[in-house]
């Protein structure tokens, strides 16, 4: 999912002043299954890590995007990522989504892992 | 397919003649229809009119017989077979391996070769399926540099071959195909070997072959025979074909007076850029301020490596690996993404398969598969191109892809044409640009670094998921091999690119492309002739196995483990067609649509479970040491450790391990 960064700083603006007021009371648990059952998880990977063939290497996973650009890019995406309209994903369900992305854990310090040392 | 008759002591070419003479007196006493006296200009008949004569004679009774009975049995023959001079003529050209499923049109030559050749130079190495056998021959050839024969029976074998033909063609690769054929309608034998012949077995692959053939003698087929060697082991190099008449391979030779001879192969040499388009192209590159060099299957040998280094150097030019072949070290600094293209003020792409996908974008963004088409690089940029394929473009299969405008174009091989262009760049940069051509080099080095800060942490992200990280899986497999003369036969499926962009690609071996038609299926038997090939040098093959890919033609599993094969297969089974996965939703949302899952995780059609399919075992039933399902990242590193054991000790392995998509 590539967002433009215009589009991505008046969301991050929005974002504080809306407080993610959507997300918040969004469930975690339930994102998890929307995730995989509306198939964010086929170019995004089952954590949100992304891939360079499939996302364009974006992470969603921790992602720092406010919710209001997230689900303004998800419903009108017009470049790689198709478009999930209301038709087919409601907002509660994005939502869910959202706050399932936010709680996957974060990655460890890639110095902490001996295969990814120099 | 046993002929119930010989031939007649006639031999083939007599017997043409004597068909001649025949269709001459036929034409002789040919009855002239009756219409025909009837019209104006033909004078009245002086004597009263005969009897009218039927248009067609009855046959006598003896051509009845001929038509209608059990043709006459004819004295056999006797002498050396067509078939061992044609192992003669195969020994010639020094061809280590002939990986093959058997089968009754070529069975002369098979006998042959196993009891007259002695089953050396080839060696016949049993296989389950054509395709297989032409993957296997495919991946051989990208690490020995020599081709394969492959035997097909005519029609069905040759179909079940044609996919990987067609791979090999669009990877240029050569694969010496032969296609038994029992062409002679009035004497092979009725029901399925009929079934099985065909006026002309080739044209079912003549669109995506360099040459083909059908001899008809036997001195014919020494010359046909070495002629689609040299075809084929020419850049650009390509699969090649021969139609074998399953009679010219049972028939004795027959003394028509002369002495049959094999002719000598002498390769030829690569084609080479001419030189004042060398000339241009180096002065393009030594003026430019930002050039890049863009290459695919640039780099046929490794002296390829270390040519395109000394380019890079010179220039102190970043280097875009495509991948078609191990081109350019992944250690050196000048080894850089493709996103530097749209920085290029010059590009010289070399040995691409698509020139335009290299300098244009394509985005698949609605539900009517047009798209949009938009530019990667700024107005003006120089276009430079290299590309030996251009001499053998074909019209039907659209592997040449959209037409590219260049600058300066060059049909020739690239890795031919490297000298003189290394040598004309280095005479043509002015000495006031050669500082500022260093300070270029130090600025990527330093993008060089940053860059591999990056992909290491991207590879962290979702290091100790379930199923297994692709990171993960490359890693832990690196990790297992690194002290090894490792070389990386495969990686079908997609890992996100991770052995790219994390293992130190330095040797030729390290890296062989992908299929090149981007038929699934090459993986598992491309994996296995390469490892054939680096088993006779001594060293280990691994390969990344996907799961859709290896059920295409499993029993090559099979094959590798009859012959000793030593291969590290490690899968990355993400349980699903995932390309496909993938399409299937963006057509479902372009159209407003939820997509169909059925009681699968993927839009239906495109899943690879329920049942999941147990790997290991199916290759444990072939003669593989195996383990699976592992789906727990801590359980990886010893599994692979436990494998590369086995395979260091000859046998091959596989890993079955569950992997996220991509």
């Amino acid at each position: 999912m590539r967002i433009p960064i215009r589009v991505a700083l008046a969301g991050i603006v929005a974002g504080l002043v809306l407080a993610n007021g959507a997300a918040l009371a969004a469930s975690a648990e339930n994102g998890k299954t929307a995730y995989v059952k509306n198939g964010c998880w086929q170019c995004h990977g089952l954590l949100g890590q992304g891939s360079v063939v499939t996302s364009n290497g974006t992470v969603l996973a921790n992602s720092q995007l406010p919710f209001d650009v997230f689900k303004n890019f998800v419903r009108s995406s017009n470049r790689a990522m198709p478009p999930y309209r209301e038709a087919i994903l409601s907002d509660a369900d994005l939502a869910d989504i959202y706050a399932y992305l936010q709680s996957v854990p974060k990655p460890p310090d890639v110095n902490s892992i001996p295969l990814l040392k120099p | 397919m046993a002929r119930e008759h010989t031939r007649s002591k006639i031999n083939r070419r007599n017997f043409l003649a004597g068909v001649a003479v025949a269709g001459a007196a036929g034409t002789a006493t040919t009855v002239m229809p009756q219409g025909a006296a009837g019209s104006a200009t033909t004078a009245p008949p002086i004597d009263p009119a005969p009897a009218p004569r039927p248009s067609a004679l009855p046959p006598t009774a003896k051509i009845a017989a001929a038509e209608a009975g059990t043709p006459q049995e004819i004295k056999r023959e006797t002498g050396k077979p067509g078939s061992d001079f044609m192992v003669d003529v195969i020994k010639s050209l020094d061809i280590k391996y002939m990986p093959c499923n058997p089968a009754s049109s070529f069975r002369a030559l098979h006998e042959s070769l196993i009891d007259y050749g002695g089953n050396k130079q080839p060696e016949f190495l049993t296989c389950m399926h054509e395709e297989s056998a032409v993957g296997m021959a495919h991946g051989y050839f990208k690490i020995a540099g020599k081709p394969l024969l492959t035997l097909v029976h005519g029609t069905v074998g040759l179909q079940h071959a044609a996919m990987g033909i067609y791979n090999a063609w669009c990877d240029r690769v050569p694969v010496i195909v032969v296609g038994g054929n029992d062409m002679d309608a009035a004497h092979r034998p009725p029901g399925v070997p009929t079934f099985h012949s065909a006026q002309d077995i080739n044209a079912l692959v003549r669109d995506f072959t360099k040459w083909d053939d059908t001899p008809v003698s036997a001195q014919h087929f020494a010359q046909s025979f070495v002629r689609m060697y040299k075809i084929a082991t020419t850049p650009p190099y390509g699969p090649v074909m021969m139609s074998l008449d399953a009679g010219l391979q049972q028939e004795p030779i027959h003394d028509i007076g002369e002495k049959l001879y094999i002719p000598r192969f002498v390769p030829s040499s690569p084609p080479q850029g001419d030189t004042g388009a060398v000339k241009e192209a180096a002065r393009l590159l030594s003026l430019a301020e930002r050039p890049v060099i863009v290459v695919d299957r640039a780099a046929r040998t490794p002296n390829g490596i270390k040519l395109l280094v000394e380019l890079a150097e010179s220039l102190q030019a970043p280097v875009v690996d495509m991948g078609g072949r191990m081109n350019f070290p992944k250690t050196h600094y000048l080894n850089r993404p493709p996103n530097v293209i749209g920085q290029a003020d010059v590009i010289i792409g070399m040995e691409l398969s698509d020139f335009w996908g290299v300098v244009n974008g394509y985005v698949d963004n609605d539900a009517h598969g047009i798209g949009v088409n938009e530019s990667k690089i700024k107005a003006g940029t120089k276009l430079i191109s290299i590309n030996s394929v251009e001499l053998i473009t074909k019209s039907n299969y659209q592997d040449f892809q959209r037409f590219q405008v260049v600058d300066v174009s060059m049909p020739a091989d690239a890795e031919a044409t490297l000298p003189a262009l290394i040598e004309a760049v280095k005479a043509a940069i002015p000495n006031d640009k050669k500082a500022a051509i260093a300070q270029r080099g130090e600025a990527i080095r330093k993008a060089y670094a940053t860059g591999r800060e990056n992909v290491k942490r991207a590879a962290a992200i979702a290091w100790d998921a379930s199923p297994i990280s692709t990171a993960r899986l490359v890693m832990e497999t690196w990790a297992q091999i690194k002290d090894l003369d490792w070389s990386l036969v495969a990686s079908e499926g997609n890992v996100s690119n991770w052995p790219q962009r994390l293992w130190p690609f330095e040797k030729h071996h390290h890296w062989l492309g992908r299929s090149g038609g981007y038929g699934v299926g090459y993986g598992a038997p491309a994996s296995i002739g390469a490892a054939l090939a680096n088993r006779d040098l001594g060293r280990f093959s691994v390969s990344i196995q996907s799961d859709g890919d290896l059920m295409y033609a499993p029993g090559v599993l099979w094959t590798a483990a009859r012959h000793k094969i030593p291969l590290l297969a490690v899968m990355h089974n993400n349980r699903g067609y995932h390309q496909e996965v993938m399409h299937i939703q963006r057509l479902a949302n372009f159209r407003d649509r939820v997509a169909y899952l059925g009681n699968d995780m993927a839009p239906l059609g495109t899943s690879i479970q329920n049942p999941d399919i147990e790997y290991h075992k199916l290759a444990e039933s072939m003669g593989w040491w195996a383990k699976g399902p592992i789906k727990d990242p801590a359980d990886l590193g010893p599994a692979i450790k436990e494998a590369v054991a086995v395979v260091k000790s000859g046998q091959p392995a596989l890993l079955n391990v569950w992997t996220q998509p991509r």
